[in-house]
């Protein structure tokens, strides 16, 4: 993954997650609070059902992944069963550009070359097509628990907002993915 | 650690009560019991019981709190404008404060009514008044945004406002001012005001699916002050209740003369009558002009039209709609008990509370049990035939009465600073508690309405004084919570609020919690000019105009760096804030700006305006922390003098620079 990283980020703003929980205000923590929501229910050993937004701020920092996290295959809805892929569809990858064009690429470039968030180049040769799809739906728990996601955090400094991708958007992303790395 | 964070209030306000014993009757010493913090604490990251819905008073705004916490949660801009959110600064929320006299940026807002379904609260939106320039707004609960603002022609000072029929059918708007109709000649003499003056209520239709609110008609009546009013409930649907002043029609010193008669009254119209009459035709056309704003949630953008025409009855051409019930000095509060069948007046210098009979009042029309002496031709129902009984002695310049759906009536003291606590049935004083200080309105969720939930009420003060730190010479008002789930109110939190708090409202938080919307869709947005991704980000120039097609996501806007403005231009910024996640807003600020900023949600687009008044460098930057690289989202424009040869030029990074400028 991080061969992918042309440019570190600049060794100034390399704040240690805990200072980041400090110094950011209000937006990060609710972020980072609502996470944490996910988290607990995925756990399921919270003491209440519905725990409110601006609880404390999640961990940011792991070294490994939690035990029911499988880094294969992400944390969402989708795996093998539900995620195939077949010859590529050209037509939904040109529709997947265009969703693109609106809701990612203000960070990501289709090359290698890192904006804000790493490029796209390759990345459907790094990574299984449903870890993709969980990745890009369901962005905040895996950011908190996916240990090369944290690497590239701590690169980039900026969470992966959540784009409310519908299924059928983020599938179509990732059949632009596809394409973009050479897929037919 | 919590129960010693709240012993030091708790000693404060013991501390404080003692010391204004002296000018209060109450023993106020008394008023805090031991686990008042344990009824009002909601632990971090808990939610509170209810929403509730505050008038913003001469702030024009309405504010949001969380009860039984008294933790202020939004304030809603409405009537005034707000360089906070740029209500009333972005071009798209200007034309919501338009009226036929232009652009107003502030009201009065007093009043708070919820959206009403079979009595209940619906949860759909929230009506208040704006008084000063006679105004009605809605706001819509999905967004906590004002949705709507209708302004109200004939009429001044739009006090009596905005109560609601059962279904909201109607919202009416009583005027405060009566004054000479629009479209006669009001180049009059003041003091002909009992042959030029007249009073208007308007009812304005609610349209069920989309909230549009539309002048059905207006009643005219004759001048005197609409002060306050409730619809009937029930049994009594078909009617409405409006408390009245100044019957004595003075012009001068009202303190006075609007004091002299020994009663004033509630007026009682059956508006199903009045809807009857106009279905028939027999309302008369009259030449207006008002505003009628509307916010489009798809374009993000509001609309401002000129309405010309509004249909009256004038209540004296029909002798069903109206009927005078006298009602002992000067009448504010007007409130209708949960069953439709008590209607309380308080007269604000009255020494008893005189309780009406829904049921009585229909047999003495029926029976024609009127006085012998008409008021302006109008019938007036006989005192005695309409009472159902008098409270004795409650206390000292009662206001307003609210309910808890078990039976019993509370009614505000504004002389005796006090909240008084009477049954309905037997008219007998339960329980009275002192309030800190004159209190105004009260409010208990659901308190006017079929269902009240009879578990709090909250007093809303005129008079602060002591209760909080000192702050000068002004001082917040003062808000204080009761817990009345028992036999005796119990005092359980003083807080601060904004503006002046009048009338409020409050409902179960599930009601609304689950309905919110939380960013605006991307792909739905039809601002005429929404940026929908970088590469379509570009800076065109249509004359003296400089159109700025700039997006915004954690952390940057696209593009930053702008060449090629002018002295003499005048600059829009459109900036479409990308994101699609929840609470993520972009700010937008510009150095030297006549104007305030902008605060774009996920989704949605908003233009500033900008006339640069010198050349040089301007920053632009992100004013709501976004990100860790929040401090990193700026850029700068250029400005040339007039007729420079600089090109129009903007970019993104170096590589992504766009050196052919577009030109149209």
């Amino acid at each position: 993954m991080t061969k992918v990283i042309k440019r570190a980020a600049k060794p100034g703003l390399l704040l240690i997650p805990n200072q980041i929980n400090h110094n950011m205000k209000k937006k990060i923590l609710t972020v980072l609070g609502l996470a944490l929501i996910i988290c607990l229910g995925a756990c399921g050993g919270s003491e209440t059902s519905a725990p409110a937004a601006e609880s404390a701020a999640a961990p940011a920092s792991a070294t490994k992944a939690p035990a029911d996290y499988d880094p294969k295959r992400g944390e969402g809805k989708f795996d093998e069963t539900n995620i195939k892929i077949g010859p590529l569809d050209a037509a939904m990858a040109d529709k997947g550009k265009s969703i693109a064009a609106t809701k990612c690429f203000s960070c990501h470039k289709t090359t290698d070359e890192k904006l804000v968030g790493p490029g796209w180049k390759g990345v459907t040769t790094r990574k299984t097509p449903h870890w993709i799809m969980n990745f890009i739906t369901n962005p905040d728990p895996m950011i908190d628990k996916d240990p090369e996601v944290q690497a590239q955090l701590e690169l980039c400094l900026v969470r992966m907002p959540n784009q409310n991708l519908s299924e059928d958007e983020a599938r179509s992303i990732l059949e632009f993915m596809r394409q973009n790395d050479g897929a037919h | 650690m919590y129960i010693k964070n709240f012993i030091t209030p708790v000693l404060f306000l013991a501390a404080a009560t003692v010391s204004v014993t002296s000018c209060k009757p109450k023993s106020a010493g008394t008023a805090v019991s031991g686990n008042a913090a344990s009824k009002v604490y909601v632990p971090p990251g808990k939610y509170d019981e209810f929403y509730n819905f505050v008038s913003g008073g001469f702030s024009g705004q309405l504010s949001v709190y969380g009860l039984p916490s008294g933790r202020l949660l939004r304030v809603i801009p409405v009537f005034s404008v707000d360089p906070e959110k740029g209500w009333g600064y972005s071009e798209e929320t200007k034309p919501m404060l338009n009226t036929s006299h232009g652009f107003v940026p502030w009201d009065d807002l007093h009043h708070v009514e919820m959206s009403m379904t079979d009595g209940q609260a619906d949860g759909r939106w929230v009506f208040v008044n704006g008084n000063n320039t006679p105004r009605l707004a809605r706001v819509d609960l999905k967004t906590f945004r004002t949705a709507e603002i209708l302004e109200l022609p004939n009429s001044a000072g739009n006090h009596s406002s905005p109560f609601s029929t059962e279904n909201s059918e109607y919202i009416v708007a009583g005027t405060r001012f009566s004054v000479p109709p629009d479209d006669v000649n009001g180049d009059i003499p003041i003091n002909s005001y009992k042959e030029n003056f007249k009073g208007h209520i308007s009812f304005v239709s609610v349209d069920k699916t989309n909230g549009e609110m539309k002048i059905a008609f207006q009643l005219k009546t004759p001048g005197v002050n609409f002060d306050l009013s409730h619809a009937g409930k029930g049994k009594s649907h078909d009617w409405f209740f409006f408390s009245t002043y100044n019957t004595e029609q003075a012009n001068t010193l009202l303190e006075v003369n609007a004091s002299r008669r020994d009663k004033d009254f509630i007026m009682a119209v059956n508006w199903k009558k009045a809807e009857e009459y106009v279905k028939a035709g027999k309302g008369k056309k009259h030449s207006v002009k008002y505003a009628h704003n509307t916010y489009d949630e798809a374009t993000h953008t509001a609309k401002s039209a000129m309405e010309n025409e509004v249909t009256v009855l004038d209540v004296a051409d029909f002798p069903d709609i109206v009927y005078f019930i006298p009602c002992p000095k000067s009448p504010h509060g007007c409130d209708v008990d949960p069953t439709g069948e008590y209607i309380v007046g308080s007269g604000k210098l009255a020494a008893l509370l005189p309780v009406f009979s829904y049921d009585k009042i229909q047999k003495a029309i029926a029976a024609k049990d009127f006085e012998q002496e008409t008021y302006a031709g109008l019938p007036v129902i006989k005192y005695e035939a309409a009472l159902y009984g008098e409270v004795q002695k409650p206390g000292l310049g009662p206001l307003h009465t609210e309910f808890d759906g078990k039976g019993n009536a509370y009614t505000s003291f504004f002389v005796s600073s006090e909240v008084v606590k009477w049954n309905i049935k037997d008219l007998k004083v339960l329980d009275r508690q002192p309030t800190y200080y004159s209190v105004g309105h009260l409010m208990i969720p659901g308190g006017d309405s079929k269902k009240p939930f009879g578990k709090y009420l909250v007093a809303y003060n005129k008079i602060t004084k002591d209760r909080y730190l000192p702050t000068g010479p002004e001082l917040s008002q003062s808000a204080q919570l009761y817990d009345i789930s028992g036999d005796k109110m119990e005092l359980i939190l003083d807080y601060p609020t904004i503006g002046e708090p009048h009338y409020a409202q409050a409902v179960p938080a599930e009601l609304i919690r689950d309905k919110q919307l939380k960013i605006f869709d991307i792909n739905a947005n039809k601002h005429p000019f929404v940026t929908k991704g970088e590469a379509e980000a570009k800076v065109v120039r249509q004359g003296n105009q400089v159109h700025v097609y700039i997006t915004a996501v954690r952390s940057h806007f696209a593009p930053d760096n702008i060449e090629g403005v002018q002295l003499g231009d005048e600059v829009l910024f459109h900036v479409t804030n990308l994101e699609q996640d929840w609470d993520v807003p972009h700010g937008f600020g510009v150095k030297g700006a006549a104007n305030g900023e902008l605060l774009v949600m996920p989704g949605e687009t908003l233009t500033l305006k900008w006339i640069p008044d010198r050349t040089g460098i301007f920053p632009i930057y992100c004013t709501d922390f976004c990100s860790a690289l929040h401090q990193e989202m700026s850029g700068y424009v250029r400005v040339s003098p007039k007729g420079s040869t600089v090109p129009l030029r903007f970019s993104l990074g170096d590589k992504n620079e766009k050196p052919e400028p577009t030109v149209q």
